[in-house]
C-alpha cells in the first residue's frame, strides 16, 4: 500500500478501529453482566480495564503515518477556532506583531541589500580598492578617500605587481553632450585599461573599451550606461558605431553596459577611456580611484606588501620635473591600506544601519512582551478549557503544543501581514533614506529577507508562546477545574510574570527614547552651527562647465563667466550673483595643494602643508552671505588685470599669522614660479564638508590667476540670491540668460542651497526619523503594556477593592493604591532602563554631534516623560477601581 | 486506576505474545486479550486497550492480517490471522528473547556472586 492510498483510506481505518474498540467494550460488558454484575457497574468496569479510549485510539492512529502532522493540522484548526472566538484579542495581537515584523523586515532588507549581499560583480570577494593613506602629508588626513593614485602610480602598479589579476584606475567627472536635444551635462567616468577586466561585467551590447582605445590622440570612443542608452536612444542596438558629440568632440559608441552596472559607487551616463601619455607623466596628480582583482590565494596583506615594494620603484622611476626631489614623498609616509571593495563602497553607513536595526529589533522585543502579556491573560481565562482537555486525556505536552501552535500561528499570520506592510515600508525607507546611501538602487525584498521574516515570525511566535505555555500547562497538575473558581485571587506568582514583562518593556522603551532624544539633540546642535552661508532657501545654485574644446583661452572662459553673471544679475528679483569652484556641502571633490607664506621658512626639501583651495568671483561672498572677517573682497577690475591678490579663511590666518587682521597685506603662493599674492581679505570659516565636520583652512583664489596648470576654473557653481529661487519661472529665465551668452552650455545640479544643506544633514535626519519612529512605537507599546496590566489587575482585584471600600477605605486610598503599584513598576523599569541606556548609547557615539552619549539632560527628560506617561496610563484603571460598587463586588461571594 | 503496561513488559513483549497466540489460531481483539490473560494466569497486568496499538503496529508491518467476520457468539468482529512473515518474526524474536532470558537468569542465579 503506497502512502497515497494510505492517506485516503485512513478515515475508513479509523472508523473501523472505533467500531472494533466499541465491540470489545460491549463484549466485555456482556460477559461481566453474565457473571452477575449490574449493567452500569459492568460498563464502568469494562472502561476501567480497557484504559483511556481516546488516548488508545490516538495511539493507534499514530501508528499510521504522519501522526504529528495530523495533530498539528488539528491544532491549527483548533487554534483558528479559538482565535475567531476572541476577535479583539486576535486583531490587537496580530496588528502588534505585523507592525513589529514589518518594521524589522523593512530595515533588514536595507541591511541585507547594503551590507550583507555581495557586490554585483562576479567573484566580488576578490575585488579590492587600492586605498592608501599619507599621514605625513598634512591636510591629506582630511581626505575621506585617503591618498588617491596618480597616473604614474597606476602605470607602476600595473606593470610591476605580483598579487593582482588586473588593476585599473578611474575618475568621475561631467561632460556636456550636444547635438541630441538641449545641451545636457552628463555624468562621466573615465577609466584606464584594466578597469573592465577587474570588474568583469560583460557589456549588454557591443564591447568594452579596449587598450587601442586608450592610446593618446587615438580613436575617440565611448561606452553608454544602460539608463542613458534607454533615455537618449530608446535602447536601440543599432547605436553601436554611431557618433555622439561630447564636449564638442565626436566620439564613437562601442558598447553599452548592462542595467544596474556601476563603477563602484559611481552612477554614470558615459564611460570614456583615460589615455595617459607615458612620456609626460609625473609623480604627482593624486586624483584617481584604484581598483584591483586579487589573484586567487593572494590576501590583502600580500597585496599591501606588494604595493609597499612598488612605491619605491615608483619614486625611482618618475619625477615632478627638473629641479624637484622625488624623495620628498618619503616624508608623506605613503602607506597602502587596501580594503575590500565592498567595505570601500559601504563606508561608515554600516554603523548607522546596525544602530537602526538594533533599535527596531528592540521594538520587536517590546511588541513580543505585549503579546505575551495578552496571551498570559488569555491562557488564564482559558484555564478551565485547558483543564477539561487535560481531564479528557490530553497529555501536558499536547496542551503545550496546542498553545504553541496557536502562538506560532499568530506569529506567522502577523508575519504575512507584516510582509505586505514591509513592502510599503521599504519604499518609504528608500524615499527617506540618505540619498548618498550606497547601493540604494539594490534595495529590495529578496529571498534572504523572506527567510528572515519567516524566522523572525516563528521565533517571536515561540517567544511569546513559550512563557504562557510553560506557565500554565506544565507537568504539575494545577489545572484542576476547581482552581479557576471565582473567589480565588490571582496568585502573586502569576502577577510576577506580567510585572516582569512590563518592567522590561519600560526599560527597553527608555533606551529607545534615549536614542531618539540624543538624535533630536544632535539635530538641534547641527542646525545651530553657522555653516558659512546665510538664508539658503533663497540661494539658487547650478553648475556650468566650459570645456576647453568649446572655449580654449582662459581669458575668454573668465569673460564668458563674467557675462553670465551680468546676465543673471539682470533678471528681475535677483539681488546678487557670483560663482565659485564649488559651494560648501555640494559633495564635489575639493582641490588641495601646498601653500607657502612669504614670511615663513620651509626647511630644505620639505613641502609646505596642503591646503584646500577654491576660486571665487567678486561678489560671491556677499551673495552667499559669507562674512568677511577682515579686509575686502576681490573686484572685477583686479580679476580682469590678473592682479596677484588672494583671500584666506579665518582659521588659516590665525594659524599662520595669529590674527585675521595681521594677515592682511601678507603674501603667499602655491609654487615657485607663481608670483606672491597679497592677502586682501579674511573670510569666516566655512563648513565645507558639512556642519558636523570641522571647517577646513581654505585659500580663495580669484577666478583668473597666474597658474600654468589651472589659470581658470572651468567648472563652477553659479550662485544667485533671489526671493524667486527654486521657482519654475525663475529657472526658465535663468536658462535663457545663460544660453543668451552661449547656447552650448548645459545647466547641471540645479538646486537651492537649502536642498544642498538638507542633503548634507540627510544621514542625521534619516537616523532621527528612524529612531524617532522606533521610540514612538516603543512608547506606545509600553503604555499599552502598563495600561493592560493595571486594567487586568484592577478587574482581578475588584472583590478585594470592594471589601476595602465596604470596610471604609476612601476613594483616594484606592486610587493611590493602584497608582502606587503602577508607578512602582514604571520606576523599576526606568531605573533598569537608565543603566542599560548608559551602556548602550555608547554604541551610537559616532552618530552624535554636540552631545555626549550619556547626556544627563536627555536622560532626565526621557525618564520624566516615561514616568509621567506611565502614571497617566495607570490613572484610567485606578479611576475605574474607585468606581467599584462594594455591593456588586461582594454579591459574587 | 490501571497501571501502564510498560511497567511490566519490555518493548516488543506484547507483540510477541500476540503473535504466539495467533499462531495457534486466528482470533479477534477481545478474545486475544482474554487468551493472553488466561495463559499468563493473570500474572501479567495488561491494560486491555493497549492491545490495539500493538495490533495496528503488527498490521502495518505486515505480520498479521485482519478480516471482518462473525464470531462464535454471533458478533461482527475483526479477526486477526498470522501471516508467514509474522511467523518468521516470531521465531526470531523468541530465540533472541530466550537468549536474553538465559543471560538474565544466569546473572540472577544464586550462589554465583
Amino acid at each position: 500500500m503506497n502512502w497515497l492510498t494510505q492517506f485516503f483510506s485512513r478515515q475508513r481505518r479509523y472508523d473501523e478501529l472505533s467500531e472494533e474498540i466499541q465491540a470489545h467494550l460491549e463484549e466485555k460488558v456482556e460477559e461481566l453482566v453474565a457473571e452477575g454484575m449490574s449493567r452500569e457497574e459492568a460498563m464502568h468496569s469494562a472502561r476501567r480495564e480497557f484504559g483511556n479510549v481516546g488516548l488508545i485510539e490516538e495511539n493507534c492512529r499514530e501508528v499510521w503515518a504522519w501522526p504529528s502532522l495530523e495533530d498539528v493540522f488539528f491544532d491549527i484548526r483548533y487554534g483558528l477556532r479559538a482565535l475567531s472566538h476572541s476577535p479583539v484579542f486576535a486583531v490587537i495581537a496580530l496588528l502588534t506583531i505585523a507592525i513589529g515584523i514589518a518594521a524589522n523586515t523593512a530595515v533588514f532588507s536595507v541591511v541585507n541589500s547594503v551590507l550583507l549581499k555581495p557586490l554585483n560583480y562576479p567573484k566580488s570577494e576578490e575585488l579590492v580598492a587600492l586605498h592608501q593613506v599619507a599621514p605625513g602629508a598634512e591636510g591629506l588626513a582630511d581626505f575621506e578617500s585617503g591618498l588617491l593614485l596618480s597616473p604614474s602610480m597606476y602605470v607602476t602598479y600595473s606593470e610591476h605587481n605580483q598579487t593582482f589579476q588586473s588593476l585599473g584606475v578611474w575618475i568621475s567627472d561631467t561632460a556636456n553632450v550636444t547635438g541630441l536635444a538641449e545641451p545636457e551635462q552628463v555624468r562621466t567616468v573615465a577609466v584606464s585599461d584594466g578597469v573592465f577586466e577587474t570588474l568583469n561585467v560583460a557589456p549588454a551590447v557591443g564591447r568594452w573599451l579596449s587598450p587601442p582605445d586608450q592610446v593618446p590622440n587615438g580613436p575617440r570612443r565611448v561606452m553608454l550606461s544602460y539608463g542613458y542608452w534607454q533615455r537618449r536612444f530608446g535602447g536601440d542596438p543599432a547605436v553601436i558605431g554611431r557618433n555622439i558629440t561630447i564636449d564638442s568632440q565626436p566620439r564613437e559608441i562601442v558598447g553599452v553596459m548592462p542595467n544596474g552596472f556601476q563603477f563602484v559607487d559611481a552612477d554614470f551616463d558615459l564611460a570614456a577611456p583615460l589615455s595617459f601619455d607615458r612620456g609626460k607623466l609625473i609623480l604627482a596628480g593624486f586624483g584617481f580611484h584604484g581598483i584591483a582583482r586579487l589573484k586567487p590565494g593572494a590576501t590583502i596583506a600580500h597585496a599591501n606588501a606588494d604595493l609597499t615594494r612598488m612605491l619605491s620603484i615608483w619614486m625611482d622611476s618618475w619625477s615632478n620635473g627638473p629641479g624637484t626631489n622625488p624623495q620628498i614623498y618619503e616624508t608623506w609616509k605613503i602607506t597602502p591600506m587596501i580594503r575590500p571593495l565592498k567595505q570601500e563602497l559601504i563606508g561608515n553607513v554600516g554603523e548607522l544601519l546596525w544602530v537602526v536595526m538594533g533599535t527596531i529589533g528592540v521594538v520587536m522585543l517590546i511588541a513580543c512582551a505585549n503579546v505575551t502579556n495578552l496571551l498570559l491573560v488569555r491562557v488564564e481565562a482559558r484555564q478551565q478549557e485547558l483543564a477539561v482537555r487535560a481531564a479528557l486525556g490530553a497529555g501536558w505536552t499536547r496542551i503545550v503544543r496546542t498553545l504553541l501552535v496557536e502562538s506560532l500561528m499568530l506569529g506567522l499570520t502577523g508575519g504575512i501581514a507584516g510582509l505586505g506592510l514591509a513592502y510599503a515600508g521599504v519604499r518609504l525607507l528608500v524615499a527617506i533614506g540618505p540619498s548618498n546611501l550606497p547601493r540604494l538602487n539594490e534595495i529590495a525584498l529578496d529571498g534572504r529577507t523572506l527567510a528572515f521574516t519567516v524566522v523572525l515570525s516563528l521565533l517571536s511566535g515561540l517567544l511569546f508562546g513559550l512563557i504562557p505555555a510553560l506557565k500554565y500547562a506544565g507537568p504539575r497538575s494545577t489545572l484542576a477545574p476547581q482552581n479557576s473558581g471565582r473567589t480565588i485571587s490571582v496568585s502573586r506568582e502569576q502577577h510576577r510574570a506580567r510585572n516582569v514583562l512590563v518592567v522590561g518593556q519600560v526599560a527597553m522603551a527608555l533606551v529607545l527614547l534615549m536614542c531618539a532624544g540624543l538624535m533630536i539633540r544632535t539635530f538641534g546642535a547641527l542646525r545651530k552651527v553657522d555653516p558659512g552661508f546665510a538664508d539658503p532657501q533663497h540661494l539658487q545654485v547650478m553648475r556650468i562647465s566650459i570645456p576647453d574644446t568649446l572655449i580654449a583661452e582662459p581669458e575668454r572662459v573668465m569673460r564668458t563667466q563674467n557675462a553670465i553673471v551680468d546676465k543673471l544679475a539682470a533678471i528681475q528679483g535677483v539681488k546678487s550673483v557670483g560663482f565659485v569652484s564649488n559651494m560648501p556641502m555640494e559633495g564635489f571633490d575639493s582641490e588641495w595643494d601646498e601653500i607657502f607664506a612669504q614670511d615663513k621658512v620651509y626647511s630644505g626639501d620639505l613641502i609646505a602643508p596642503l591646503r584646500l583651495y577654491k576660486s571665487i568671483s567678486p561678489g560671491l561672498l556677499q551673495t552667499a552671505g559669507t562674512r568677511l572677517v577682515a579686509g575686502r573682497d576681490f573686484t572685477w577690475s583686479e580679476v580682469d588685470s590678473i592682479r596677484p591678490v588672494v583671500m584666506i579663511s579665518e582659521n588659516l590666518a590665525r594659524e599662520i599669522w595669529g590674527t585675521p587682521s595681521a594677515a592682511i597685506g601678507k603674501h603667499l603662493r602655491e609654487f615657485k614660479d607663481m608670483p606672491w599674492h597679497e592677502v586682501v581679505g579674511v573670510v569666516q570659516d566655512v563648513r565645507e564638508k558639512g556642519v558636523q565636520d570641522k571647517a577646513p583652512e581654505i585659500v580663495y583664489w580669484a577666478p583668473l590667476v597666474h597658474n600654468r596648470f589651472a589659470p581658470v576654473v572651468r567648472t563652477a557653481t553659479f550662485v544667485i540670491r533671489s526671493d524667486r529661487a527654486g521657482t519654475e519661472s525663475f529657472l526658465q529665465e535663468v536658462s535663457a540668460a545663460v544660453w543668451s551668452v552661449n547656447s552650448n552650455l548645459p545647466l547641471a545640479s540645479v538646486r537651492t542651497m537649502q536642498e544642498v544643506y538638507d542633503k548634507s544633514l540627510a544621514r542625521t535626519s534619516f537616523t532621527l526619523v528612524m529612531l524617532g519612529i522606533a521610540g514612538a512605537m516603543a512608547l506606545a507599546l509600553g503604555i499599552i503594556g502598563i495600561y493592560g496590566v493595571m486594567s487586568y489587575t484592577v478587574s482581578q482585584r475588584k472583590r478585594e477593592i470592594g471589601i476595602r471600600l465596604a470596610l471604609g477605605a476612601q476613594n483616594g486610598d484606592v486610587l493611590h493604591m493602584v497608582l502606587r503599584q503602577g508607578t512602582k513598576l514604571a520606576l523599576v523599569g526606568v531605573a533598569i532602563g537608565i543603566c542599560a541606556a548608559l551602556g548602550l548609547t555608547r554604541l551610537m557615539t559616532n552618530l552624535l554631534f554636540g552631545v555626549t552619549a550619556q547626556d544627563p539632560l536627555t536622560l532626565v527628560a526621557v525618564a520624566a516623560l516615561l514616568i509621567l506617561i506611565a502614571v497617566l496610563a495607570c490613572y484610567i484603571p485606578a479611576r475605574r477601581a474607585t468606581l467599584v460598587d462594594p455591593m456588586v463586588a461582594l454579591r459574587y461571594e | 486506576m490501571t497501571k501502564p503496561m510498560q511497567r511490566d513488559l519490555f518493548p516488543g513483549a506484547l507483540e510477541m505474545m500476540i503473535l504466539r497466540t495467533l499462531k495457534r489460531q486466528p482470533m479477534h481483539g477481545y478474545a486475544l486479550v482474554q487468551q493472553i490473560k488466561r495463559t499468563s494466569n493473570d500474572l501479567l497486568e495488561i491494560e486491555e486497550g493497549s492491545l490495539y496499538p500493538a495490533l495496528q503496529r503488527l498490521l502495518k508491518a505486515g505480520f498479521v492480517k485482519a478480516e471482518w467476520g462473525i464470531s462464535s457468539t454471533n458478533r461482527r468482529v475483526r479477526t486477526y490471522k498470522l501471516r508467514p512473515a509474522g511467523a518468521k518474526h516470531l521465531e526470531r524474536e523468541v530465540s533472541s528473547f530466550e537468549r536474553m532470558l538465559k543471560g538474565i537468569t544466569q546473572v540472577l542465579a544464586p550462589g554465583e556472586l
